[in-house]
């Protein structure tokens, strides 16, 4: 449904010579267009329109060269921007499991997200590499909450700690600690109840969680089809426990997911996974060009620069 | 709210400026696209707008502003209550959404609400894939005291249907609410699931179903248009349910959503508990973008 933003480049270069230096008058027309993409690709207005400054600072003078077409140069500059922002390759988007053991992941989000299916796709995750993990249960609002992660764990054959009903969530993570240590588990996996980042009492929960815990990690699990509110929900979640990275999940839909772009451009809180599926193995690391080609609406743009 | 903000701050320039000035147009732009209306339907607006502040000759902001009230609340379609079937002694609702759009819960209570109001209702729990989906609804059901109809995980949803409406025939129940696993409108298979609970339901209640709800979550950006799109296309909806607009998002997501399908927004959830839940109103979704 969306119109290719190549097209709608290659549209706005078309009176053009096609070789020689790209002018501010041609980049601000192309630019203008990308702002549109960016936009309709759920990225933050103001985070768009940084974006879009950065971009057009690069490419004006940029020399047209080769095979590429001033359509395709703008597109280059945006694409390599975008997977600059979006985390490139400095190496942060990896899990940090070098704390002593039980190495905690702590995951926090708004309500429906995707927490408790990312919890056991974590564990699982980490089995599979050899680690021991265990599951905690610190969800008691949710109506059956417990069970899903219950029945979550017993399809992977991982222990969940769990406790009664009415029990308070920052006591049943201390005494996962004491759980893990006699089970022998060594990463602990923290499933938070979904709450709003303007729920001042529920924030305090997580805050106090975070307090007494010490998490190596604190992972922000954010649904791809987020739109402009993302950054203000991931600044407040930010401010609030101190994230250190970033799962976006539903990534098997259509979203382009610009979302993950506003939260890192203004959190810098790394993407370290991609949700893509209900399934307990659905999960990818993140590759920062895949979602950049993905936010601009084309799977073809990495091919396309390639081949010119 | 970030919205609020954009738009209260509009409405202090908006005032204090006699003319029409470009940043006017600018900041009119910018404070629908930070409230999802998106980049098509808010850039339609402004022209729109524009044209009429030309044609009625709109000196002042507050103008413009009022205006664009009338424009929003046009696109939205006039509250409509829920319908319920006049031939047959059972009324069905169907609701579906994306997963986690909060599905279930509005289910809760909207069947709290019907049962206040003096419906006999009976829940089918036809999410039989996502882990203790039919927990959450056994949950619900018992909280506000109305029966669940379900079978064991991961058994066909269909067959839960078919009992659910024989139960609900049988207990004399006027309305069964059927939940439905959470689904992204691009899997074509679970596409076609939808498809089949549909027929069960028409094959035993032939005007039924009486309402096809999609269930938005607030949160949603552009891909709300797609998914109402999808879902609409693949078995036909009757309305939208958009929840968690007690966040700071506004869900200007509907105004495009209303205006594509034709299909009006029917209720609003507010929280988490079972009374958040509340009928839509037009003019008041859109006041709360201004206030
Ligand atoms: N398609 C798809 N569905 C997902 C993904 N991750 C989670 N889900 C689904 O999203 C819905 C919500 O997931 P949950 O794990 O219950 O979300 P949560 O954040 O724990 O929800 P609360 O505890 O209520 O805040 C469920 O239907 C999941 O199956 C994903 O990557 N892709
Ligand atoms: N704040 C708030 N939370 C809500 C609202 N409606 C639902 N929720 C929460 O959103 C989460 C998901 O709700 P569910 O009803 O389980 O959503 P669902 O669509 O049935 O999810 P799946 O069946 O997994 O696809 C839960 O934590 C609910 O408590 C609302 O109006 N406001
Ligand atoms: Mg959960
Ligand atoms: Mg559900």
């Amino acid at each position: 449904m969306f119109e290719s933003l190549s097209k709608r480049l290659e549209g706005i270069f078309n009176n053009l010579s096609g070789q020689g230096k790209l002018t501010e008058e041609d980049v601000n027309a192309a630019l203008r267009e990308v702002r549109i993409a960016l936009m309709e690709a759920d990225v933050n207005l103001k985070v768009a329109r940084k974006f879009v400054e950065r971009v057009k600072e690069k490419a004006i003078g940029a020399n047209v060269m080769g095979s590429l077409s001033p359509a395709q140069q703008v597109l280059s500059i945006v694409n390599e921007e975008l997977v600059e922002v979006l985390g490139g390759s400095d190496g942060k988007n990896k899990l940090d499991l070098s704390g002593n053991p039980p190495n905690i992941i702590m995951l926090v989000g708004l309500q429906g997200s995707g927490k408790t299916t990312t919890a056991a796709k974590l564990a699982n995750f980490l089995t599979k590499q050899g680690q021991r993990p265990l599951l905690v249960a610190a969800d008691m609002y949710r109506p059956a909450a417990v069970n899903q992660l219950k029945t979550l764990g017993k399809q992977l054959n991982i222990p969940v700690y769990a406790e009664q009903a009415g029990a308070d969530p920052v006591d049943i993570c201390v005494h996962s600690l004491d759980y893990a240590r006699e089970q022998a588990r060594n990463v602990i996996i923290l499933d938070t109840a979904g709450r709003l980042n303007i729920d001042e009492r529920m924030m305090q929960e997580v805050m106090n969680i975070r307090a007494r815990l010490q998490p190596q990690e604190v992972l922000l699990v954010a649904d791809a089809m987020t739109g402009q509110e993302a950054v203000r929900v991931a600044d407040d979640f930010n401010q609030a426990v101190s994230l250190t990275g970033m799962v976006l999940t539903k990534m098997d839909g259509d979203a382009r997911g610009g979302a993950a772009l506003s939260i890192r451009s203004v959190t810098g809180v790394p993407i370290k996974f991609m949700g893509v599926g209900e399934k307990t193995d659905a999960l990818e690391p993140f590759y920062p060009d895949r979602l950049a080609s993905r936010i601009l609406g084309m799977g073809d743009v990495l091919s396309l620069i390639e081949r010119a | 709210g970030r919205t609020r903000q954009f738009f209260s701050r509009m409405s202090q320039t908006v005032q204090e400026n006699d003319t029409l000035t470009e940043e006017l147009w600018d900041e009119l732009l910018e404070s629908l696209l930070a409230a999802d209306v998106g980049p098509n339907t808010s850039m339609w607006l402004i022209d729109r707008l524009r044209q009429r502040a030309e044609e009625e000759q709109m000196r002042t902001g507050s103008q413009v502003q009022r205006a664009l009230r009338e424009e929003l609340t046009s696109l939205l379609d006039q509250p409509s209550p829920l319908r319920f079937s006049k031939q047959s002694p059972l009324t069905v609702f169907l609701v579906i959404g994306v997963n986690g759009s909060g599905k279930t819960t509005s289910i809760a209570k909207m069947a709290h609400l019907l049962t206040r109001e003096g419906h006999k209702v009976t829940l089918a729990a036809a999410d039989t894939f996502r882990a203790a989906a039919i927990d959450q609804l056994k949950v619900w059901g018992e909280r506000i005291g109305v029966p669940v109809i379900s079978q064991s995980p991961n058994s066909d949803p269909g067959a839960v249907v078919y009992d659910a409406i024989q139960a609900a025939l049988t207990r004399g129940s006027d309305v069964l609410i059927v939940d439905t696993a959470g689904r992204l409108h691009t899997k074509n298979n679970l596409m076609e699931e939808l498809k089949k609970l549909n027929k069960i339901i028409q094959k035993f209640v032939p005007d039924g179903p009486h309402e096809l709800l999609i269930v938005i979550d607030a949160t949603t950006g552009q891909n709300a248009l797609l998914q109402a799109r999808t879902f609409a296309a693949n078995i036909g909806l009757t309305g939208v349910i958009i929840t968690k607009i007690d966040g700071t998002a506004k869900g200007g997501f509907a105004f495009a959503v209303a205006d594509d399908l034709g299909v009006p927004i029917k209720f609003i959830g507010t929280g988490e508990k079972v009374g958040d839940l509340i009928p839509f109103e037009p003019k008041s979704f859109v006041e709360a973008l201004f206030t």
